[in-house]
């Protein structure tokens, strides 16, 4: 009887695992759900002392992976401004799909803010009256136009499950928010642009930490254009990562192999662009910024360990450079394995960078006569951050499960079932 | 209190402490403490959880140690917390110089304290509370904080309100001379308080003993440090600064 509501929610022409199946791999998610509600609950009633950060760590594990998740959550704005204004059809194949994670990786971000701010309920302030000198008031702005932008984008997908479509009032709607599509697809875009470089604004500017500021064009630091250019970098690359990993998991093709071969290829030519950048602003730091303000880049590396130079070299070299140069050369790029390394590769560079932006920078004394401190996350930490990773499995598992992320799903089971 | 000259509308008020005097005896933290209002830590606080607005490093220099009070800078030039915050919580007032915090605006994203190279601003981590009775000796002019918002040393801004309303009552006007707490309590007499409009201060600010944190930054801190062993001031010298007189 279940099975059979189940089924009539589920698209025709695409196989999908027993309702009892389903339920056992969202089980784990819903339970890591609670233990994360748990421990956001007892932040929001007794306050911030249930984590680790302290006044010198005032950005901890959430801050870290709220740039993290954004940064990858990218691939959302991008594959649209892809699609919709560059024309690049084939990406139609995983725009669904680009969408959710989108919408996970953005509004996972806001909740978990509003946990990390010490009075969310004062968030309204910064709308009524913002500085607008401060790149957190950019971002503020940007993230939460954006947000509704993804979930206006969400809409059609969502409309075009098989029950909602029975509706012709549904199907209408769906049909001309489709048309209008580009112009969110823009405004994303525009959103999005500036506010991933606001979050790394938000780190140049600090003209007291010497680490992280940077020199700059017009009102942005450099980081402005560097969060920019990373991110655009590897929101393709954790497209392709996320549909070869949803493949995998569910033991079905989704989408052809072109569509991958066109992730890879943007990804690699803006990571190496991204590399380039990287390493004149990096040369202008070492060379410039840094000792002007009376720190000799060199210094900030003399701790080693967590904070050595390997962290310089891991990002963009390692983690830059080469899996550029691997999603460039078609041969390589060819090859599934390789091409999914790559593209891991780079989003763990990013991942990298944003560390350092966001916990090197407050682990680094700035008086001389300081020390260096370290800090690791409370359990409430990594459960609330449980709590946004499981809220976007169950997200992306619903959505796989009842709506049409892989448009070419269909086509590819019937080709194989032919064979 | 007396009116400073007719001619200044205006104060910049500043620190400066004499290192040589200073034996680390933590009096200007107890009195600011008092002064301000801080609540007594938690249990489970650590000194990197604290509320201190005013913090005394040991410096140790290999000979005899040396103690050095650190508390909010007032950074005068394009002062790193103020630009940042999102919500205008952190005014600087051009008729003090005093960079004012405004908990009730304060959003508590910490943004302003990752933006401050001194790490003199802290974070209310718990919700204040004070043991049975105590808080009948709350000072009523400074005003307790919430949990979740930032706070940080304002060189006594009761006293200065407290200084105004006298002036006014006095008839004066123009900036007021006061004494914040810290520099009332200190034993040693190692904390200064004054006016860098004041000729006489302003020249004890900048004689070749005298030196800021972290100068090289281009903040315009206005607390000032003097001492005569040159090993104190090479300790405290930022990392790749130019060696000091």
């Amino acid at each position: 009887m279940v099975d059979r509501i189940d089924e009539a929610w589920i698209a025709r022409g695409v196989r999908r695992a027993p309702f009892s199946r389903f339920l056992l791999w969202a089980a784990p998610w819903a339970a890591l759900l609670l233990l994360g509600a748990y421990a956001i609950f007892l932040c929001l009633r007794d306050g911030l002392f249930h984590t680790n950060m302290d006044n010198r760590y005032v950005f901890g594990l959430w801050i870290f992976l709220d740039l993290t998740v954004i940064a990858l959550g990218a691939g959302a704005f991008f594959t649209g401004f892809l699609l919709y204004v560059l024309r690049k059809t084939e990406l139609k194949a995983v725009i669904n799909s680009a969408v959710v994670i989108g919408l996970v990786c953005y509004s996972g971000a806001v909740l978990i803010l509003a946990v990390d701010v010490g009075q969310p309920l004062r968030a309204w302030f910064t709308f009524y009256h913002p500085n607008v000198h401060s790149m957190l008031t950019e971002v503020t702005f940007c993230i939460t136009c954006y947000l509704t932008v993804l979930l206006i984008e969400y809409v059609p997908v969502f409309l075009k499950n098989r029950r909602l479509k029975w509706k012709p009032s549904m199907l209408v709607f769906e049909y001309h928010l489709h048309k209008v599509m580009v112009v969110f697809a823009l405004i994303g875009t525009l959103l999005s642009f500036f506010h991933q470089g606001s979050l790394g604004g938000l780190f140049g500017v600090l003209r007291g930490r010497p680490f992280a500021f940077r020199e700059g064009l017009l009102i942005w630091p450099s980081t402005f254009f560097l969060f920019v250019l990373s991110a655009m970098a590897v929101g393709p690359s954790f497209v392709a990562l996320t549909t070869g990993l949803a493949e995998k998991i569910t033991g079905r093709r989704l989408v052809k192999n072109e569509v991958y071969q066109t992730l890879g290829r943007i990804s690699g030519k803006l990571l190496l662009a991204y590399v380039f950048f990287k390493c004149l602003d990096t040369l202008l730091w070492i060379n410039q910024t840094a000792p002007e303000r009376g720190f000799p880049a060199h210094r900030f590396y003399e701790y080693g360990g967590a904070f050595g130079t390997w962290i310089l070299f891991a990002e963009i070299a390692l983690l830059g450079l080469v899996p550029a140069l691997i999603l460039l050369k078609p041969e390589w790029r060819a090859r599934r394995g390789l091409l999914l390394g790559a593209a891991a590769m780079a989003c763990l560079g990013v991942t990298l960078n944003r560390f350092v932006f966001t916990i090197q920078t407050l682990a680094l004394p700035t008086m001389p006569f300081d020390r260096l401190l370290l800090y690791w996350p409370s359990w409430q930490e990594f459960a609330a951050f449980g709590f946004v990773v499981a809220y976007g499995m169950l997200v992306y598992s619903f959505s796989y499960r009842y709506l049409t992320l892989f448009p070419q799903e269909r086509e590819l089971a019937m080709t194989e079932a032919r064979r | 209190m007396r009116k400073l000259g007719a001619e200044n509308k205006t104060a910049r008020y500043a620190m400066l402490i004499d290192l040589d005097r200073c034996n680390g005896c933590g009096a200007c933290m107890v009195a600011c403490a008092v002064e301000n209002n801080v609540p007594p830590p938690q249990p489970s606080a650590t000194p990197r959880t604290g509320l201190n607005w005013l913090r005394v490093f040991r410096l140790n220099t290999g000979g005899r140690d040396a103690f050095i009070p650190v508390m909010c800078m007032q950074c005068g030039d394009e002062t790193p917390c103020q630009s940042v915050c999102p919500q205008k919580a952190v005014e600087f007032d051009p008729a003090t110089g005093i960079v004012g915090q405004i908990p009730e605006r304060c959003l508590g994203c910490r943004y302003c304290m990752a933006a401050c190279p001194y790490q003199a601003r802290v974070f209310n981590w718990w919700d204040p509370q004070w043991p049975a009775g105590m808080e009948q000796a709350l000072n009523p002019r400074v005003s307790a904080r919430q949990r979740g918002t930032v706070e940080k040393c304002n060189f006594c801004h009761g006293r200065w309100q407290a200084a105004l309303e006298k002036a006014a009552q006095d008839g004066e006007s123009g900036p007021v001379r006061y004494t914040p707490a810290c520099a009332e309590a200190c034993p040693a007499q190692a904390i200064r308080f004054g006016d860098l409009n004041d000729e006489e201060f302003a020249a004890e600010c900048r004689d070749s003993g005298a030196f800021r944190l972290l100068e090289s930054l281009g903040t315009g801190p206005k607390v000032f440090y003097r001492t005569s062993r040159a090993e104190v001031r090479e300790a405290t010298r930022g990392f790749g600064e130019v060696k000091r007189g």
